[in-house]
């Protein structure tokens, strides 16, 4: 029994735990107190004053997101003055922000428009001279906008608290604060990874994806192209949240159908690449596992975690798998096999991935990811993107019916669907590892499965003890990677660049702080791609058709001279 | 190396003479040995930038020179007080007060009165001179009404030497609670004495070290608040200067109080002189065995580190300050928790500013009873106020808290100079707010001064005659504020800003009667919305200025003029034409070619007047001086 | 107030960065030593220019933002070096009526430095400051404590060649 206390919220009474804060207080009696900066756990700082409340005997009004309750506590919410002193609040945000809302992307999505809608604000009430500072459009995959940021700083808790990588912080002081990296560098010019996780972490639209929905509709509408996509596994567990299902709702079918209805020549899964991913990854890690050579192997899919290695654990480089990221073999297979078999023009292809990362973005211009000669994929688009472009089609997507991904490439096996989760991939890699060394039927793996972030395990496969590990965040990447430099023996790491995996992606849907604090959504996405896997016959990637049919026609075997050549890539040591 | 209390009372036997030998009576009978006179010479940061090190060189070189080295003590000492008269030499026993000395003076004061025994009256701070007789120091109307608690021995003792200190009683009090006193008995104490932090919100001390004994064992620690930052005010720096192991054995005893064996004071940087003299205060103390372990043969352990500020005046906020200390950017933290459960690093803390720390050893030596002597009802013990702006007397005073405002103003202060009245006294600096005429006798206490929508503040105090602009005076301080507001929360962040903005459009002349509405609520807002003390108390000056001067606030909206003629855009210089001899002094003056001759030949004056183009004006004041004699420059 | 970040060349020396690893060395383990360790090596260096930032942050494996966050928030800590002889224009109102801003384009050409900047041999800084009193000399600019006033732009090589 946890240790309560009574306290009086708006004079009704209420018992709540000792030791929550008058905002979670409020929760429990049902009343949510509006809040801009606060985020559980890695932003609790009460720097925007918005949840104030007024606490009886306090001094002042008080910061419900950090102020913690105690015995007969009497606390107001909604008093004239509370809400005098939030609208006077919002006033004064507003009259320092770029309002450019009608064009902003994040339009009926900013948690400060909603605010400001909630009460009443005069957008003009104060009016006043503001700092001007340049966008920073200066990687692949985020822009920031710092005349519309509200210096709630949720995007450094996500940068320095929790991925622990602190690209960017508060700059100067007072009313010239601002977010940025060091010296005022671009982005491009720091040691970010562009995992997103600011993005999704950001209120308003200060921060946002790259926006590449414009060389995807000008291709599509070019009849010389042939342009061809493939969705990630996670995507059809969240793009579901921009139409309004909510989190956890599985919307493959209605996707894959508002994707083809936007006029692709081909819609494929990218479960399949994740299967393919397997049989070239397990069979690279057995190899190196007998040589002893470049252990621990750790997955390379994650294109976050791959730029973080080459910066911040250069020394790990040799221990990434070579395998490319599922992505960037979906494009290299069909812009090689595929296109050979159906005669066409690699130059012709537009190849696009739907996937629920920004660091995807910058993968795509990566060297050494050019299997036909030409970029394995042009165009890395977000789930918030392929929402956009599906919604501006003026597509009904709840009122559409299911279809099916396109054949050949429609077939992944659950292994490939449970990629999107942390945790997923070493799933699937043991499940085909444990048959082709051992015929042992291994179906779920729960040690590796769960949200916490850093995961161990030990099997016995042929009679040999695999040690493997599984982190999601860089937070937690850098504990086990130091934990190795320790000495730590592990022969296979997973390691995903966001928290929870791809689920969480920076390229996600944006949740406001109100569903991000009070829903496991990394839990509740995961969950689809579980059930998914649980309902599928096909659940290990060697058993996947689709991929016998790619090693039968074209690569041989994997690890084959062609599958090197096409599938896997190479790194480099970036440094700080 | 001090083992144990007779170790202490040695020292202090000793020294106890030298200490007395300086007492501020003139007809006290006292003797230091063969010592005869001591010279004491202010070693404050103002005296020491005009030089009041060089005075000491000189002096001890004219002293060698006539052979009585052996009978004069020269002592470098802190501020005595009043800085408008700096540097000061006072020599003892008869306590001469000699003021504004150079060092060409040094020679002179040693050969007529240390050897001549005639003090040199040209040189004697005008007031102790009566005809023939010379008033001592402590006979001037400046010292007269003080009570020296906090600044006891600034002005008294050599800084640098531990032993003076001990002289004085020092470290009786750390020994007292170490060998007699249980942590509770030390609290109590201070609890019972009523006293009330120096730095600002005035929390009751005794209750703060209360709470921080009440947490687990384990680390805590006691941190010194010497982030002095309010323009004006300097009462910290003096003590660090004067009198740095008051605060030494004052933090000790904290420690002891509530279980702590670390403590850190956080200065400002721009203090340097006091710095050092710190450093080798906690040296020597460290040397003595007074910080260390196994202090007095107890088992108590306490050490001492100095860290320094780098330019913030946030940080003077006790939350802002513990994370600037843990090095990070110094922006506060909300509270609660408060740093008494959850301070530095997350242990348990306590901080308390240099001036209240300064009051505890004696507390503890003279027991609560004394403290609570003195003061008001709420308010017990002294407080030193800075005094500056329109004042005779600028520098350092301490009260006895209940003292009146006219009080300090015109007894100790010397009133106003140039004959002009009193108009409102600032207290709290930019957090405070100001006392208007109509307030003159109001009580100077914590509640009184919140009740006039002021505050105690550290305790700068500066004075404003009609010549001063209340809406510009306003602007002055939020403009400050805005400066140093660290940017972590939206009310203070943006509100400041846009207070200054409705402020700036007041005094250029574009206010509309809207702004005063807008102003007040705006001003309410950021007082019960920011995260931390400097937001809460930056619209003071806004809030109380408009309480109490509205009528000047509508006259630079509605007239459009400034009654005090200080807002440039709401005024023009014009030139009196009957009283301008057209001498063109001022002409030649103009940056901006604004003057020109007229064709007007005044009745009585030979030349033709000239006039000033309004379009051209740029309001620099330059011509001002070059009339000073005519007075035919004038602001319309 | 935005700092005003460097255009001057980096000249370190090894001995500076020799010094400064002493100086961090000497912190080690130290918590909230990141404070003093600016402290220091900007009275090693005269300011704290990215370079020595960078040898910061990877010395105390602090990420540099966190190190420029502190070094850009308090006022005592310079990213930008001042010259041996800091030329301060006053462009109060009055000053610049009498044409303050030619100066200031007299100096820029001279110097062959913008508002704001150093010359590369460090002599010289430019600086454009807010009124300083003296109207009645204007327009004015001053060289650390001197001030110069009544100028026009034909002054203003007498007054540099007294530094060079």
């Amino acid at each position: 029994m946890e240790n309560m206390v009574n306290v009086k919220i708006n004079n009704r009474e209420y018992s709540v735990p000792a030791n929550s804060t008058i905002l979670e207080a409020a929760r429990y009696a049902g009343i949510d107190i509006p809040t801009l900066c606060y985020l559980k756990d890695i932003n609790e700082i009460g720097a925007c004053r918005l949840c104030l409340v007024e606490v009886k005997g306090a001094r002042g009004l008080c910061a419900a997101c950090v102020y913690p309750v105690n015995e007969g506590m009497e606390i107001q919410t909604n008093t004239p003055a509370i809400r005098r002193a939030r609208k006077t609040n919002l006033e004064l945000v507003l009259s320092a922000h770029k309002k450019k809302c009608l064009t902003c992307v994040r339009s009926t999505s900013c948690e400060l428009q909603k605010l400001c809608l909630e009460y009443g604000v005069d957008e003009d009430h104060f009016v006043g001279n503001n700092n001007s500072y340049p966008i920073d459009a200066s990687t692949p995959y985020i822009v920031r906008d710092n005349e519309k940021c509200i210096l709630c700083r949720r995007c450094v808790a996500a940068c320095k608290n929790m991925q622990q990588i602190g690209v960017i912080g508060a700059n100067d002081r007072g009313f010239d604060t601002h977010i940025a990296s060091a010296f005022e560098k671009m982005l491009d010019q720091t040691s970010c990874i562009g995992c997103g996780q600011c993005i999704v972490a950001c209120p308003v639209g200060a921060l946002y994806e790259k926006d590449d929905t414009a060389k995807v509709l000008e291709a599509l509408a070019d009849p010389t192209k042939h342009v061809a996509i493939c969705t990630a596994p996670s995507i059809r567990a969240t793009i579901g949240e921009c139409f309004g299902y909510e989190p956890g709702t599985d919307v493959e079918g209605k996707m894959v159908s508002a994707i083809k209805a936007l006029g692709f020549d081909g819609v494929y899964d990218m479960n399949l690449t994740a299967d393919l991913t397997i049989m070239e990854e397990a069979t690279e890690f057995l190899a190196r596992f007998k040589e002893g050579k470049n252990l621990p192997l750790i997955t390379s899919c994650s294109p976050g975690w791959v730029k973080y290695c080459e910066h911040y654990f250069p020394e790990f480089t040799d221990n990434l798998s070579s395998c490319k990221s599922p992505q960037q073999m979906f494009g290299a297979m069909y812009k090689t096999y595929y296109a050979q078999k159906v005669g066409l023009d690699p130059k012709d292809i537009v190849f696009v991935s739907a996937i629920p990362c920004t660091a995807k973005k910058f993968e795509v211009t990566r060297d050494h990811q050019n299997a036909a000669g030409v970029p394995d994929v042009d165009v890395a688009i977000t789930t918030r993107e392929l929402a956009r472009m599906i919604q501006q089609a003026g597509i009904d997507f709840k009122a559409l019916d299911d279809s099916k991904f396109d054949e050949p490439f429609g077939i992944g096996s659950g292994a490939g669907a449970i990629f999107g989760a942390t945790g997923g991939v070493m799933e699937a890699a043991l499940r085909t590892a444990a048959e082709v060394l051992e015929g042992k039927n291994l179906l779920e793996v729960s040690e590796v499965r769960g949200t916490e972030g850093i995961k161990r395990a030990t099997y016995v496969l042929d009679g040999k003890e695999i040690k493997v590990a599984v982190a999601s965040g860089t937070a937690n990447a850098k504990a086990l990677l130091n934990s190795v430099k320790n000495g730590e023996k592990i022969d296979f790491i997973e390691i995903m660049a966001c928290p929870g995996g791809c689920v969480n992606g920076g390229g996600q849907p944006t949740q406001p702080a109100v569903v991000r604090n009070n829903v496991d959504l990394k839990a509740l996405r995961a969950s689809v791609l579980y059930t998914a896997d649980k309902k599928m016959d096909l659940r290990k990637s060697h058993e996947n058709s689709a991929i016998k049919m790619l090693y039968d026609e074209f690569f041989g075997a994997p690890a084959s001279h062609k599958a090197h050549e096409i599938l896997h890539t190479k790194y480099v040591k970036r440094g700080l | 190396m001090i083992k144990n209390l007779t170790d202490l009372a040695k020292i202090r036997e000793s020294y106890e003479g030298k200490i007395n030998f300086r007492q501020h009576s003139k007809n006290a009978t006292v003797s230091d040995g063969n010592i005869k006179k001591h010279v004491l010479i202010c070693g404050g940061t103002g005296c020491t930038s005009s030089k009041s090190v060089q005075i000491k060189a000189k002096m001890e070189e004219a002293i060698k020179a006539a052979g009585i080295e052996n009978e004069v003590q020269v002592v470098l000492t802190g501020c005595f007080g009043l800085c408008a008269l700096g540097p000061i030499v006072i020599v003892y026993p008869e306590g001469t007060f000699y003021s504004r000395i150079e060092v060409k003076d040094a020679e002179t004061i040693v050969n007529e009165h240390l050897v001549g025994g005639n003090p040199v009256k040209s040189l004697l701070y005008s007031e102790t001179v009566k005809g023939d007789e010379i008033l001592s120091l402590n006979e001037t109307a400046f010292y007269k009404k003080q009570k020296r608690v906090a600044l006891r021995n600034c002005g008294v003792v050599d800084p640098e030497c531990i032993n003076e200190y001990i002289g004085t009683n020092g470290y009786a009090a750390l020994g007292k609670v170490l060998t007699e006193m249980t942590p509770q008995d030390v609290i109590n104490t201070i609890l019972e004495s009523g006293l009330r932090g120096r730095g600002g919100g005035g929390f009751p001390t005794g209750r703060k070290w209360a709470f921080a004994a009440a947490q687990p064992k384990g680390q805590k620690y006691v941190v010194c608040n010497a982030d002095e930052g309010d323009p004006g005010a300097f009462m910290d720096r003096s003590i660090l200067e004067g009198d740095p192991h008051a605060l030494i054995e004052a933090m000790a005893i904290a420690a002891y109080a509530i279980g702590s064996n670390q403590g850190f004071v956080y200065v400002r940087a721009e203090y340097p002189i006091a710095v050092n003299r710190l450093q080798k205060a906690i040296d020597q103390a460290r040397e003595e065995g007074l910080l260390g372990k196994n202090i007095f043969g107890t088992d108590f352990e306490f050490d001492l580190q100095i860290r320094l500020g780098a330019g913030a005046f946030v940080c003077g906020e006790e939350t802002a300050l513990l994370t600037s200390i843990e090095g990070n950017r110094g922006e506060p933290r909300p509270r609660p928790p408060f740093p008494a459960v959850k301070g530095l690093w997350g242990k348990p803390t306590i901080i308390n500013n240099v001036e209240t720390y300064a009051n505890i050893p004696q507390i503890i030596n003279k027991g609560a009873n004394w403290f609570t002597s003195m003061g008001t009802e709420k308010s017990k013990g002294t407080k030193v106020f800075a005094l500056g702006g329109k004042i005779t007397n600028t520098g350092l005073v301490e009260i006895p808290m209940g003292t009146t405002l006219r009080e300090v103003v015109e007894e100790i202060g010397g009133g106003i100079p140039n004959g002009k009245k009193f108009k409102a006294a600032q207290t709290g600096g930019p957090s405070g707010g100001c006392i208007p005429a109509s307030k003159y006798d109001v009580e100077i206490d914590y509640d009184n001064l919140i009740a006039q929508g002021s505050m105690m503040g550290s305790g700068g105090l500066i004075v404003m005659d009609e010549d001063t602009c209340m809406v510009d005076l306003a602007k002055f301080f939020l403009e400050f504020t805005v400066d140093e507001s660290c940017g972590k929360c939206a009310p203070c962040r943006i509100g400041t800003v846009r207070l200054l903005e409705i402020l700036n459009k007041i005094t250029e002349g574009n206010g509309e009667m809207e702004d005063l509405d807008k102003l007040e609520e705006l001003a309410n807002y950021i007082k019960s919305a920011s995260l931390c003390g400097l937001g809460q108390t930056a619209p003071n000056p806004v809030l109380s200025t408009l309480a109490n001067f509205r009528d000047e606030y509508i006259a630079h909206i509605v007239d459009k003029k400034c009654p005090a003629g200080v807002c440039k855009n709401l005024f023009t210089y014009k030139i009196d034409a009957d009283k301008c001899i057209g001498c063109g002094l001022c002409a030649r003056q103009c940056p901006a070619d604004a003057i020109s001759r007229t064709e007007y030949v005044a009745p009585g004056h030979k030349l033709a007047s000239f006039a000033i183009d309004a379009s051209k004006c740029v309001k620099c004041g330059a011509c001002l001086p070059s009339c000073k004699k005519m007075q035919a420059i004038y602001k319309g | 107030m935005k700092k005003k970040l460097t255009t001057v060349a980096f000249n370190g020396t090894a001995e500076q960065f020799a010094q400064l690893d002493e100086l961090i060395a000497k912190h080690k383990g130290e918590k909230g030593a990141l404070m003093p360790v600016l402290q220091g090596a900007q009275g090693i260096f005269g300011y704290l220019p990215i370079e020595v930032q960078n040898h910061i942050a990877l010395s105390m494996d602090v990420p540099l933002s966190e190190v420029y966050g502190v070094a850009s928030f308090y006022s005592q800590f310079i990213l930008n070096p001042k010259g041996e002889y800091a030329v301060a224009v006053c462009l109060g109102t009055a000053c610049y009526v009498k044409g303050a801003g030619l100066l200031m384009d007299k100096l820029e050409s001279l110097l062959g430095i913008k508002n704001g900047e150093i010359s590369a041999d460090r002599k010289f800084s430019l600086d454009a400051t807010r009124c300083i009193g003296a109207c009645g000399l204007a327009p004015v600019l001053t060289v650390n404590e001197e001030v110069y006033g009544r100028l026009t732009p034909d002054m203003i090589k007498g007054i540099l060649d007294k530094y060079n």
